[in-house]
């Protein structure tokens, strides 16, 4: 199944649907909508995706959550989510997939930054992805390239983990360490993205200090609530 | 008695009336305000009472013992502030499991609904 989490994204949606039915033809997509203020969830219909509709904003880890919930209950082995913004290039989620089937990992990230050469889109999204790289490398005893990044695949176990304990905002980077505690493993692949085709990122510069500070609350309380768990045992 | 404690005692009959009227209106449910009643009622008591306060200033080494009322009713706010955190965060747990059992229960109507249709 393939995920994508929306919110206002009636521009981009349909185009999204399309690409992805072209690459996967016959795979459920599944749109969540998260109680956007336009027509994203008919528009996703239109284009012939399922919606899951919120009735209230979640925000995106509470609107990621509920896609893992649904597609745990209804039995699928995998799942793909990209955004609903056009960003992720669905031309890579067969090399996901196969990497999730072939390497046994629970969870697969399509990284933009595999390639060296790869530019970044800003220099404070290049020292926050630099300054994450460092704090997550000994927590989670690899290195991880693009640990921001939506693009990801992950497997039932991982769904079933999901669909019970998933970060409720900025969820990508706690997500990891929520995996790496139950001992699960997550590879990269590389893949490309695109600029979004509408609406503006979540993170601008000035809540930068507060993505920063609560997602690093987020990795330390993730890591204490396992600890105590281990103890307990 | 100076002119704090009695800014005290006005403040916590001030905090009884607001508490009250609230609950009359239904603005406030009986569980969450007894904190409130209760500290107020507290406050109200020992800011009357000059013997309670010193003892006090003497338990907590301050000097003055309308500061030292002030300063424990600032702890005792604190905690009460720290308590409603609490269950507004279980709230909001609450709320969002509930959110995504009702779309996905939306979901599964609409999908029997179309298998009907068809």
């Amino acid at each position: 199944m393939i995920l994508v989490p929306a919110l206002n994204e009636e521009a981009a949606i349909g185009a999204v649907i399309q690409e992805v039915r072209q690459v996967i033809p016959g795979v459920p997509i599944l749109v969540i909508d998260d109680c956007s203020a336009d027509s994203t969830a008919a528009v996703a219909r239109q284009a012939g995706a399922d919606v899951l509709s919120l009735p209230t904003h979640l925000g995106l880890g509470g609107c990621v959550q509920a896609g893992y919930r649904l597609a745990f209950e209804l039995g699928f082995d995998y799942v793909i989510r990209l955004d609903g913004d056009g960003q992720h290039d669905p031309r890579y989620i067969p090399q996901i997939l196969e990497k999730l089937k072939e390497s046994g990992a629970q969870m697969v990230i399509g990284s933009r930054f595999l390639d060296e050469d790869t530019p970044y889109t800003s220099w404070v999204r290049k020292w926050g992805i630099y300054f994450f790289r460092a704090i997550l490398r000994p927590i989670l005893g690899k290195p991880v390239r693009d640990p921001t990044s939506g693009f990801v695949g992950v497997n039932r176990e991982a769904l079933a983990l999901f669909s019970k304990s998933f970060p409720l905002e900025y969820p990508e980077i706690e997500a990891l360490v929520v995996l790496q505690r139950r001992a699960f493993r997550f590879e990269e692949v590389p893949c490309q993205m695109r600029p979004r085709r509408t609406g503006r990122s979540t993170i601008t510069a000035t809540r930068s200090l507060y993505y920063i500070i609560h997602v690093l609350l987020g990795v330390f309380v993730n890591i204490l609530k396992f600890e105590r768990h281990r103890w307990r045992r | 008695m100076d002119r704090l404690s009695n800014a005290l005692s006005l403040f916590s009959l001030g905090l009884f009336v607001l508490v009250l009227s609230s609950l009359r209106r239904a603005h406030i449910r009986v569980e969450y305000s007894v904190s409130w009643l209760g500290a107020a009622a507290v406050l109200f008591v020992v800011s009357r009472s000059p013997s309670l306060m010193r003892w006090l200033a003497d338990a907590l080494g301050i000097d003055d013992p309308p500061l030292a009322l002030l300063a424990t009713c600032m702890a005792v706010f604190l905690f009460v502030f720290y308590r409603f955190s609490v269950m507004v965060s279980n709230l909001k747990d609450a709320n969002i499991a509930l959110t995504q059992r009702l779309a996905i229960l939306e979901f599964y109507l609409r999908s029997q609904n179309e298998g009907n249709k068809s």
